[in-house]
């Protein structure tokens, strides 16, 4: 498998080093992959007749986000989150120097392209970015609790769509009412409100995030100024909230762990077999219920499901992340291992007083060293930070997790619905399609069943559905590129800095990295050190084979994988800053972490043994 | 213990109140304060005093000085010389001599007694009149040293690895001397320092057998940013660091958070050591292996970190140190608390006012005032400009 990522001939001198990665319109097909243009809608392309264009700008890797290459249906989350994005900076709060993000997918993956505002443009937007985004900033408790509300009226909406069997024939009272609509006017309809409503998840997951992050650039850059050299972590560790939603569902597990051990019922939920999900979750529940005070725990594990367990252990971004509402095989087996823990005597809760205290003294120890008349501006800027940073945290929790888990199983109920119609063979085919052909598709369905006549679908779709299984598979086979194209001399777009941690010095060390074969380097997310085998995970799916004491090396890690991080000793990621999930979630849990090295994942060995220094930012590979 | 003319530094004496000179008022209060120093004592300057006062050699010094004109370069090289012969051939008074022959053998006495170090088993019987005993240090403690505007750096003799109560006194007697070196004369004159009325203490230190010893400096002597600790680090003992005859490794380590966030390792050509048989110390090549690893472990440079900053935030003010680790595990200090700022192993030798930066304002740094929607418009625009 090839793992070094390619440049293009001309892009590099034969010696010195390398200025710029490989243009998408040169980058060889990976084998098998032939026509894989022909899943992704064509605005998405790298298409021939704009290559001058494209090929003009520079393009990073989202591997952030979406780090395995997407099937045709999950190119709904770039396109909105792209659209998005775009929406708040350019059309809501005309930040002054940034529009949206440009959005590819290449050979499977998403790259983007930040759209910068030109010069002369700019000095215009700045009074109306003040009026609009500083009304937001002064409203900003009551605007996100407006927010919630219209979240959850969202979701609601969400799970309230039905996709079932349409009828033999419409029911008699329709008839005596006159109604004079068939059972696919609610199916179609049904199917562009779930489109709709994903649309405006996605509006509400930008809404207050673009601000949010502009806040606390705000203070890191400060910070930088004042204290050359500052390490991001401390940055970080100043405005990190303690107490937030998106902590709850793990916290939950750790509640119903210590139940199970109150109650007596741990030998019931410690079944035999490594891992999470050994037993099927049916029998371990059904021998819970059997136990003298088996219902009080029954009673608070059914409590907690709606809403912390609208939770996965993807990102969110891709239809089989497996959500613990859906699969209580997950939440069990981690219940499982906290109870295994607890019963060895250790701390399982995350040790919230000592990092309140941890928080309050480095804040606290910035400020003093600052003159008295720059301290207030310090604790203004903290302030503003540490108020908005609970929505920057929390909105995954909202979105991510309970907004998609619910679009999510819609979209596979759907698709199990034409799956049963013989549209494709397996019960998950739809996401073959993209958006519209699916919507294409149940016209067909629709309108087959209303003339009482086959559709073309279970005809057309099957071997298509497997061709493009097959294309998916083989581009799955190589690891995306970094970046593509020539960079900037400098990184100044600040989204691109402030979500994507793309600064002018990763794109060099990008760059370094292309031939490199040593050590690697990255960000000092979360401090300390730790050596052992690495596990390479490329998906949530990989998480069960996670052992004790190994490191987790993966593309990206999301939050959710934090009961995971009971067993390993460090973790390593190719994205992300110190801001980003997998940062924020080991530094609550006192794990070394370095993230962003690039290229981690693939040039690391499952087995490989190495070594984490979180604290200088380094990665050694030991054998 | 405490006597007229010793003064241990884990005695509990007010460094207020006794006449010890800058370098021993600092170990005493930093082993006051719980901070790990390598045990000994201080010779106070009554001893200084006492001296002077015996046979009028005040009178003949002050005598000599009256004559001096540092503008004679010749001249004052002259004086110098003569001034140090007088002190070096007047006998150091017997009750001073006992004292410090006193202090040093409970020195050794307590190190048996902690079985911390093998020197020779012959630091308990008494018989340390000759070559054997505990090697000790031996540093000038000039009252007039580690101002917080005068830093005196280097202006006084210090004597490795003296072993022997007579080997000690003499020592003592030596550093008395320094004061009258022609180099400490002209500092004290550029600096107008009176030449009158100087008197000195003596620092009387168990020798730190060290692995790894440096200086580190509580702000980072670049731009003066005060959130930065610099360490300078060379194999073996200090000196060589100190006096910049190698180019030691620098540690570039935040303040609040004790992480190192630059390492600058150099290739180190020399250190010095204890001698193999005990007799002192000697200067050595580094074998090629070790000339470029780093000579301190990441948990060390945020020891070392740690202790500077327990220094600085006990004087309230920046502060410049000279710190050891030992060679040897063990408790790192019998006097005063247990080692609990520096860590294990880290040892403070010294500690003194920073004198450049925190004299010097600092350039302001480029940060929008405030903060809210105008500051991060005007942050963002500027993401061009500063660095990232």
């Amino acid at each position: 498998m090839a793992t070094q990522p390619h440049t293009t001939s001309g892009a590099h001198p034969a010696s010195g080093p390398r200025t710029a990665f490989i243009s998408p319109y040169e980058h060889p097909v990976p084998a098998g992959a032939e026509g894989w243009q022909s899943m992704y809608p064509y605005h998405v392309l790298f298409q021939p007749e704009r290559r001058e264009r494209d090929e003009s700008r520079f393009w990073f890797c989202d591997s952030q986000h979406w780090p395995t290459v997407l099937k045709p249906f999950e190119t709904v989350g770039p396109e909105l989150a792209a659209k998005c994005l775009g929406q708040f900076n350019t059309r809501h709060f005309l930040v002054p120097p940034a529009n949206g993000m440009d959005c590819r997918i290449h050979q499977g993956y998403v790259y983007l392209s930040p759209i910068v505002v030109p010069q002369d443009e700019v000095p215009a937007r700045v009074p109306e970015f003040l009026r609009r985004a500083g009304h937001y900033f002064q409203h900003w408790d009551e605007l996100v609790d407006n927010w919630k509300g219209k979240v959850l009226d969202t979701i609601r909406e969400l799970e309230a769509l039905r996709f079932t069997e349409l009828p033999e024939v419409q029911p008699y009272e329709e008839i005596e009412r006159g109604l004079g609509l068939d059972a696919t006017d609610a199916l179609l309809g049904g199917y562009d409100r779930l489109l709709a409503l994903c649309h405006r998840a996605w509006q509400y997951h930008f809404e207050f995030l673009n601000l949010g992050y502009a806040a606390y650039l705000d203070l890191f850059q400060a910070c930088r100024q004042w204290f050359p050299n500052i390490p991001d972590q401390a940055v970080a560790t100043m405005v990190q909230g303690v107490d937030m939603e998106l902590f709850r569902p793990d916290d939950e597990l750790k509640r119903l762990a210590k139940l199970a051990v109150e109650l007596g019922l741990e030998h019931r939920l410690t079944g035999s077999g490594p891992g999470p999900g050994p037993a099927p979750e049916r029998d371990t529940l059904a021998a819970v219920a059997r136990e003298p005070r088996g219902r009080e725990w029954l009673d608070a594990w059914e409590a907690v499901q709606d809403p912390w367990f609208n939770f996965t252990s993807g990102n969110g971004f891709y239809a089989g992340d497996r959500y613990w509402r859906d699969d209580p095989a997950l939440p069990l087996g981690y219940v499982r291992d906290y109870v295994l823990r607890l019963r060895r005597g250790e701390n399982v809760d995350r040790r919230v007083t000592e990092l309140v205290a941890e928080r309050d003294r480095v804040s606290g120890e910035y400020a003093a060293l600052l003159d008295p008349d720059r301290r207030g501006d310090f604790e203004a800027k903290l302030r503003l930070a540490r108020q908005v940073y609970p929505y920057v945290e929390n909105h995954n929790f909202y979105i991510e997790h309970w907004s998609m888990g619910v679009f999510w199983r819609k979209v596979r109920d759907l698709s199990s619905l034409l799956h049963r119609a013989g549209f494709w063979p397996g019960e998950t085919g739809m996401l073959y399609l993209t958006r519209d052909e699916a919507r294409g598709a149940l016209f067909d369905f629709a309108s087959g069943w209303a003339r009482g006549s086959a559709p073309v679908g279970p005809d057309h779709w099957p071997p298509e559905v497997d061709r493009r299984r097959r294309i998916v598979r083989a581009l799955a086979a190589q690891p995306p590129e970094p970046a593509l194209n020539r960079p900037p001399a400098a990184v100044t777009e600040p989204f691109s800095i402030m979500l994507w941690g793309i600064t002018s010095e990763r794109v060099a060390s990008w760059l370094a990295g292309l031939a490199a074969t040593g050590d690697l380097s990255g960000l000092a997310a979360s401090p300390g050190l730790a050596d052992g085998p690495a596990r390479i995970v490329r998906s949530a799916d990989e998480l069960d084979l996670v052992q004790d004491g190994e490191i987790l090396v993966s593309p990206v890690t999301a939050p959710s994988w934090a009961p995971v991080f009971g067993r390993v000793r460090a973790t390593v990621t190719d994205i992300g800053g110190v801001m980003s999930h997998a940062a924020i979630v080991c530094r609550e849990y006192s794990l070394p972490a370095v993230t962003g090295t690039g290229t981690a994942s693939t040039r690391i060995r499952t087995g490989q043994r190495i070594r984490v220094d979180g604290t200088a930012g380094t990665v050694t590979l030991l054998d | 213990m405490t006597c007229q003319y010793t003064v241990t530094f884990d005695s509990g004496a007010d460094p207020a109140t006794v006449r010890v000179g800058g370098k021993c008022a600092g170990l005493l209060t930093m082993t006051g304060a719980g901070v790990a120093v390598p045990p000994g004592f201080a010779v106070t300057v009554d001893a200084f005093d006492a001296l002077l006062d015996s046979g009028g050699l005040r009178a003949e010094i002050d005598s000599l000085l009256s004559g001096l004109d540092v503008e004679d370069p010749p001249g004052t090289r002259t004086c110098a010389a003569e001034i140090r012969r007088l002190v070096g051939e007047r006998p150091v008074p017997s009750r001073v001599a006992a004292a410090v022959t006193a202090a040093y053998r409970v020195l050794g006495d307590d190190g048996d007694a902690g079985g911390g170090r093998d020197d020779g088993g012959d630091g308990g019987d008494g018989d340390d009149g000759g070559a054997g005993g505990v090697p000790v240090a031996v540093r000038s403690s000039a009252e007039t040293e580690d101002l917080p505007t005068l830093s005196f750096a280097g202006q006084y003799d210090t004597y490795l690895w003296i072993r022997g109560a007579d080997a000690v006194v003499d020592a003592v007697r030596r550093c008395w001397a320094s004061l009258w070196t022609t180099r400490a004369i002209a500092y004290r004159a550029t600096n107008g320092v009176p030449e009158r009325g100087q008197s000195m203490g003596v620092a009387v230190q168990r020798m730190v057998d060290a692995r790894s010893a440096g200086v580190a400096v509580t702000l980072n002597p670049a731009d003066g940013d005060p959130s930065k600790i610099v360490i300078d680090a060379g194999w073996g003992l200090g000196g060589p660091v100190v006096s910049g005859e190698v180019t030691p490794d620098n540690y570039l380590v935040d303040k609040v958070l004790l992480l190192p966030v630059r390492t600058t390792v150099a290739p180190k050509q020399y250190e010095i050591v204890a001698a193999p048989d005990g007799s002192g110390i000697v200067r050595r090549a580094v074998e090629d292996a070790r000339r470029q690893e780093p000579c301190l472990a990441p948990a060390e440079v945020t020891a070392v970190a740690r202790l500077a900053k327990a220094v600085e935030r006990h004087y309230g003010c920046p502060q410049d140190i000279e710190w050891a680790i030992d060679r040897t595990p063990g408790p790192p200090s019998r006097a005063g608390a247990p080692a609990r700022d520096g860590g294990p192993g880290v040892l403070l030798l010294q500690a003194r006012p920073e004198t450049v930066w925190s004299r010097r304002p600092r350039a302001a740094a480029a940060v929008v005032r405030g903060a809210g929607v105008t500051s991060i418009a005007d942050t963002m625009l500027g993401l061009g400009t500063l660095p990232t």
